[in-house]
């Protein structure tokens, strides 16, 4: 059957929104002309598939459960944010604070992704295909960022117990994130990871990186 | 918030939308700043004639002491703002409106760009501008959301402080007054209290001393703290920066036929062409310049 198809030139992203939150929603959708219009697709809780034509504004996919949603094109700031569960997939790049605070989920980026990705991450996993921008998985929390590219300044700064994976350069580490060894673990995680994002990486090739735990307790060397 | 929009045309065959273009742009992003806006447009031959220097005003009811101080000065009342041009340098120009329009507000000069602003919804200031039926190479427009000073016209943006020179900004300097207080004790003359105001005059100040446009921005990148995204035009280029943190929203597209920036995606998706262009991020401190 073909999907459920929405012109957003002709229909206010309102409009999508609630079909998509309708009790009893289609399965399949397809979203045509976005134009950098904010909060598409946020909020489902169900298990549908939504592929979008063009690029979105910000915070896509937002909040979002079960739901597969899918970007043929670049994603602004905040793509599926505070995301729970689900899959979500740029095929473009993607502004600052992809995947922001989210819980659960796949969001995979095949472009770059800018400044702050993975901000406050809390167990969501993220497999970026390019480059991430400065202070990405700051104060990550939980889950999985994997970057296939190069990471920008202070990658994991402040990082309680993310776990994050790089494949290029990391231009400088942020505070208390430290490189650690990839034991046989790690290299059977990653691959998990590179496959459900369907990327053809060879997880050798990467380094892993966390938290080195000294932040965690109150240091009296520190108080003024 | 704040937003931004700036075009350079490559394409002659554009110029004649310039208007159409930046107006449509600037409407996507009213939501980023509904309390007032404001444009340069450069190179419009009804605005800016060829042979004559523009300057732009604020708060003029009456152009008549300047007309019987100077011969064939032309009028355009826009709104808000009020545009005079006449055959003589810019220097004799804006001696001559200071000298016969005590009340007036300079918003910006020059041979080639009019600045025009003021208070309200950036529809309403696009609708009494015409803008839409506006020509030219180059413009620049914000919507503007005010956080640092109050909701005046000579607030909005663009700033223009120096010869065909604007600057636009997103974000907030938290060290303006120290700067501005520097600029005074070196001869700066300031209008308000407001922070971009101390970025436009900061970089006026830098391009007057001898610095190139690049050199100028970086300067800047290492004198300011706090939060910025700058657009900066001038009589040939059109510049991008932002600060290291880089929090403040900008995305730059480019094609053969134009350069386009703006906060959000949405504004140049109006653009012709825009399905091809190529479209990224600037990067923190790297300043992006593009010269005519």
């Amino acid at each position: 059957m073909d999907p459920m198809t929405v012109d957003l030139a002709a229909t206010p992203v309102r409009d999508l929104n609630q079909a998509l939150h309708a009790p009893e929603p289609e399965q399949r959708w397809r979203v045509r002309n976005p134009r950098g219009a904010h909060a598409i697709a946020c909020g489902l809780t169900r298990p549908l598939s939504v592929e979008i034509d063009g690029h979105v504004g910000y915070y896509c996919a937002g909040m979002n459960q079960h739901a597969a949603v899918t970007v043929n094109g670049n994603a602004g700031v905040g793509v599926a944010e505070n995301m729970m569960s689900g899959t979500v997939r740029i095929r473009g790049n993607t502004s600052q604070s992809a995947g922001a605070t989210a819980h659960g989920g796949l969001l995979v980026i095949e472009g770059d992704a800018a400044a702050r990705c993975g901000i406050s991450m809390k167990g969501v996993d993220i497999v970026v295909g390019g480059d991430v921008g400065h202070m990405s998985a700051f104060m990550g929390q939980a889950g999985r960022l994997v970057v296939c590219g190069d990471a920008g300044d202070a990658l994991g700064d402040s990082l309680y117990e993310a776990r994050l994976y790089v494949k290029g350069a990391v231009k400088s580490l942020g505070a208390d994130c430290v490189e650690k060894p990839m034991r046989d673990e790690h290299l059977t995680e990653l691959a998990g990871l590179l496959k459900a994002a369907e990327f053809d990486e060879d997880p050798a090739a990467f380094r892993r990186y966390g938290s080195a735990r000294r932040l965690y307790h109150f240091k009296i060397d520190n108080a003024y | 918030m704040c937003g931004i929009v700036g075009l350079h045309l490559r394409e002659p065959t554009l110029h004649p939308r310039l208007g159409e273009l930046l107006a449509a742009m600037l409407g996507q992003l009213a939501e980023r700043g509904p309390d007032s806006a404001g444009v340069a447009v450069y190179g419009d031959p009804v605005l800016t004639p060829p042979g004559r220097s523009t300057v732009s005003l604020l708060h003029v009811s009456d152009t008549t002491p300047l007309s019987e101080h100077l011969p064939d000065v032309k009028t355009i009342p826009l709104g808000q703002t009020t545009l005079v041009h006449a055959p003589v340098t810019t220097d004799t120009l804006l001696t001559a409106v200071t000298a016969t329009l005590p009340g007036a507000t300079v918003i910006g000069s020059g041979t080639g760009v009019a600045v025009m602003k003021g208070t309200g919804h950036p529809a309403d200031l696009t609708r009494s501008l015409g803008l839409a039926g506006m020509t030219g190479w180059q413009g620049v427009g914000h919507t503007r959301m005010a956080t640092e000073s109050a909701v005046t016209p000579e607030g909005a943006h663009p700033f223009s402080v120096g010869p065909d020179q604007c600057l636009v900004h997103n974000g907030s300097f938290a060290n303006h007054a120290t700067i501005r207080r520097e600029l005074r004790a070196d001869g700066v003359v300031f209008d308000s209290e407001n922070d971009s105001e101390v970025g436009a005059r900061f970089v006026t100040h830098q391009l007057a001393r001898g610095a190139d446009l690049e050199k100028a921005l970086r300067l800047l990148c290492e004198r300011f703290d706090g939060f910025y995204t700058l657009l900066v035009s001038t009589a040939d280029s059109f510049a991008v920066v932002r600060d290291a943190i880089a929090c403040k929203p900008a995305l730059i597209a480019e094609t053969p036929q134009w350069v386009a920036m703006a906060s959000e995606y949405r504004a140049l998706a109006v653009l012709p062409g825009v399905d091809a262009a190529r479209i990224f991020e600037p990067e923190p401190e790297e300043v992006y310049v593009w010269t005519r």
